[in-house]
């Protein structure tokens, strides 16, 4: 897998580990959503944890272990399944500010959105990141340097422009 | 020729309908820029086609039976002479010289190359244009009543709100992967001419006790395999909590609508399976929970947009023009021309026209790039430089002055545009079907002609009076038919085109979908059993009674047992 931050392919420091494996003294590691109550409760001093959640996942049954997470990755099945997006909405509306993943088969084209959204960093197979190298990913996000929303995360707002413009 | 005073006429330059700011021109160029770089590499093996497709579908272009097709956005309907002459210009360039106007205020070209799009599509930004979220799973163009700011029964023009909701929609970061294509349209008036109760979300303009405006906003109607009137959600949303009451359903859609089954991922089917009641919960607590200032409506930016909606500067005339009264019974073809296709306009002395795309034996929503310029001439000399483009797929020139018509007809005349047959039977909606559509089961353009020409004598038309016949390809029903008075489905049954009739949809605030009469018929037998069904209506019908109050009145039964009897007759039905 290639992870994507700022723009630029990065190494990964999170390990994920396999549900029956045990949990280390030390480092950084991703467990299932089924394992999170279990490593939770056994987390050793200086264990990151994080956690891979389905984009189906009831944002409320995290409210509790966001304050203690450092990552959440949210499984994309395919790129056209936008669930993530509003998950990752609804994570961030819950106070998390730690780093939110997108994992799947996203496309460079989706970076604006998924940025916008509140992700920080996109997780994609290897097969897809030697097609769509670091150029493709960061003109991606430059397209879309003024959005008409607000509330979501972009460079620029239009809307906020246009009121600042409108004072002067 | 009278025309108005050249110091009123503004061509290019209406003020009748919104105009891009920077903001707005560069969002459109990069949207050009980004398509053009997707192409790009789409062609060099970055994007697969399957990965490719969303794209190329939110840019508007499909990939059809011989070609591509080229889906251009007509937001709310409003077109400038300007940009009427550019989709002449790009239909004899890019396209075989005409193009198709749909049921949701869109232009489409049928035989554009892939490697021209995105000159096609900077073509049309120059002129303020763009074909963004005309297809896809995303939040589509926004559609609204055509005679808005005219309409003599409005509350309200719904363009600044469809405006807003265009913006508010475009490139959003959260619902462009929706699990299916979300259609909303707006009304502001009395009468719905924009079939707001068969769209994924319906806004109706209404004032609350307070004498406010808001929205009543209704959710989960649609066309396709499955139809369904939509219901009504919340009676009143203030215009302050708009948008964040539409993102509080967009989210729920998003979340739990089905992504299982393309046929069953539309919102319809959620609030049908769901139930009102429940969908209702959820888009409540989610609105509750959201923080409404962060995004919220910001007053001075939809004062800004509806400031571009401000009537042109009409005249002082009489309510009632003495020349028009002369002219009409002198000229009995234009007399029939005023009756038929002119409306009453809220501004005495004025009038709004209906430009039918239906003449006899055509294709219903073609337009040669000769009309186009036509229209746009005719919208420049009479009417402010300002268009329309109706769900019904004709033209609209919404202020003509009384005094001008006849000179407006001559014009309309000379460029075969001046069939008198607004609303009547052959003023017939159709999808392109088989002659087109890779999805068709069954010709609809060459039905839709057949009845045409069976009631080709227009004084018959309007005996018969208003009668919407709605014709679709396949069950995917672009064509409308389910709130046709008469619906016609094009299916296929081993291997022979047949078509299923209904009766009785109806696509306004009283809406109601259309009952299946009986078995399929075929193609050649569609318009006598049209014409059948019609004299019986004739035979039956009260004095002003419509079709549609007729079939309630008197029943499906009634209406069936013609055709049974007819059958016996001899006509094979
Ligand atoms: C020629 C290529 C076209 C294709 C491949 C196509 C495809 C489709 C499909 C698959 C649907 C059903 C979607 C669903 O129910 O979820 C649909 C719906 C629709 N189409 Fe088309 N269409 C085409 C042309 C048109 C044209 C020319 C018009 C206008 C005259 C049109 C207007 C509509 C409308 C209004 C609906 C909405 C019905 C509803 O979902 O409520 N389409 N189209
Ligand atoms: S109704 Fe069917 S045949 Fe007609 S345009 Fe739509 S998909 Fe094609």
């Amino acid at each position: 897998m290639a992870l994507i931050s700022d723009g630029r392919f990065i190494e990964d420091d999170w390990r994920r580990l396999a549900d029956e494996e045990a949990l280390p003294k030390s480092g950084k590691v991703v467990v299932s959503l089924a394992r999170l109550e279990h490593a939770l409760a056994h987390l050793p001093e200086g264990v990151s944890l994080g956690v891979n959640i389905p984009n189906t996942t009831d944002p409320t049954s995290l409210t509790r272990a966001l304050s203690r997470l450092e990552l959440v990755e949210i499984a994309f099945p395919a790129f056209a399944d936008g669930r993530g997006f509003s998950l990752a909405r609804l994570i961030r509306r819950a106070g998390f500010t730690g780093e939110l993943r997108a994992s799947g088969r996203l496309l460079a084209d989706q970076y604006a959105h998924a940025l916008g959204c509140g992700f920080n960093t996109i997780e994609i197979p290897d097969e897809l990141a030697e097609r769509q190298g670091e150029s493709q990913w960061q003109a991606a996000r430059a397209a879309h340097a003024r959005t008409y929303q607000r509330g979501y995360v972009a460079p620029g707002s239009i809307l906020d422009a246009r009121r600042k413009a409108a004072a002067q | 020729m009278t025309a108005h005073d050249p110091s009123l006429a503004r061509p290019n330059a209406p003020t009748t309908t919104y105009r891009y700011d920077e903001y707005d021109a560069t969002f459109v160029r990069e949207r050009v820029a980004e398509f053009r770089e997707q192409v790009r590499r789409r062609l060099e093996g970055a994007l697969t086609e399957d990965e490719f497709r969303p794209f190329r579908l939110m840019n508007g272009l499909y990939l059809q039976l011989h070609a591509y097709m080229l889906r251009v956005a007509i937001p709310y309907g409003t077109l400038t002479a300007r940009q009427m002459r550019r989709l002449a210009d790009i239909a004899d360039k890019y396209d075989r010289g005409y193009g198709h106007f749909t049921t949701r205020q869109n232009l489409q070209y049928n035989w554009p190359k892939l490697v021209d799009t995105p000159d096609i599509l900077e073509s049309l930004a120059e002129v303020e244009m763009h074909a963004i979220q005309t297809s896809g799973n995303c939040i589509r163009n926004v559609t609204a009543d055509h005679f808005s700011g005219v309409a003599p029964d409005e509350i309200e023009d719904p363009r600044a709100t469809a405006e807003f909701l265009r913006q508010w929609s475009s490139a959003h970061p959260e619902f462009s992967f929706l699990p299916r294509k979300f259609k909303i349209a707006v009304t502001g008036a009395e009468h719905d001419r924009a079939a707001i109760m068969v769209h994924d979300v319906g806004l109706r303009i209404v004032k609350n006790d307070a004498g406010e405006i808001g929205y009543q906003v209704v959710v989960g109607g649609g066309l396709g395999r499955t139809p369904f009137v939509g219901k009504i959600i919340r009676d009143y949303v203030s215009r302050a909590d708009l948008l964040a009451y539409l993102e509080a359903i967009m989210r729920v859609y998003n979340r739990f609508g089905r992504r299982d089954n393309k046929y069953k991922a539309r919102i319809k089917i959620l609030v049908h399976e769901k139930g009102i009641d429940e969908v209702r919960a959820a888009v409540e607590a989610e609105f509750a929970a959201m923080n409404r200032s962060v995004f919220s409506f910001d007053p001075d930016e939809f004062e800004r947009i509806a400031a571009f909606f401000t009537p042109p500067p009409y005249e002082s005339l009489p309510a009632e023009s003495a020349k028009l009264r002369t002219q009409r019974v002198a000229h009995p073809a234009f007399g029939n021309f005023v009756d038929v296709n002119v409306s009453p306009h809220r501004v005495p002395g004025y009038a709004i026209v209906t430009v039918s795309l239906k003449p006899i034996g055509g294709i219903p929503g073609d337009a040669t790039s000769q009309q186009m310029r036509v229209l746009a001439d005719a919208s420049e000399r009479f009417g402010f430089g300002e268009l329309r483009v109706s769900h019904e797929q004709n033209i609209i020139l919404p202020h003509v002055k009384q005094e001008d018509l006849f000179d407006l007809w001559k014009l309309l005349d000379g460029a075969h545009l001046a069939t008198a047959n607004a609303g009547l039977v052959s003023d017939i909606i159709s999808c392109p079907g088989l002659d087109y559509c890779s999805l068709a089961t069954a010709r609809s353009i060459p039905v839709a002609q057949a009845i045409s020409k069976r009631f080709s004598d227009l004084s018959r038309q309007r005996r018969i009076g208003k009668l919407g016949i709605k014709i679709s390809g396949c069950i995917n029903a672009c064509g409308h038919h389910h709130v046709g008075a008469i619906g016609i489905l094009g299916l296929e049954k081993k291997g022979q085109e047949s078509y299923q009739i209904t009766l009785g949809g109806d696509p306004t605030f009283s809406a109601s979908i259309g009952e299946i009469l009986g078995p399929g018929v075929s193609a050649e037998q569609v318009p006598d059993v049209i014409e059948h069904i019609v004299d019986f209506y004739l035979a039956e019908r009260l004095e002003g009674e419509a079709f549609i109050e007729t079939w309630r009145r008197i029943g499906h039964a009634r209406f069936k047992d013609v055709l049974r009897r007819e059958g016996e007759d001899g006509a094979d039905i």
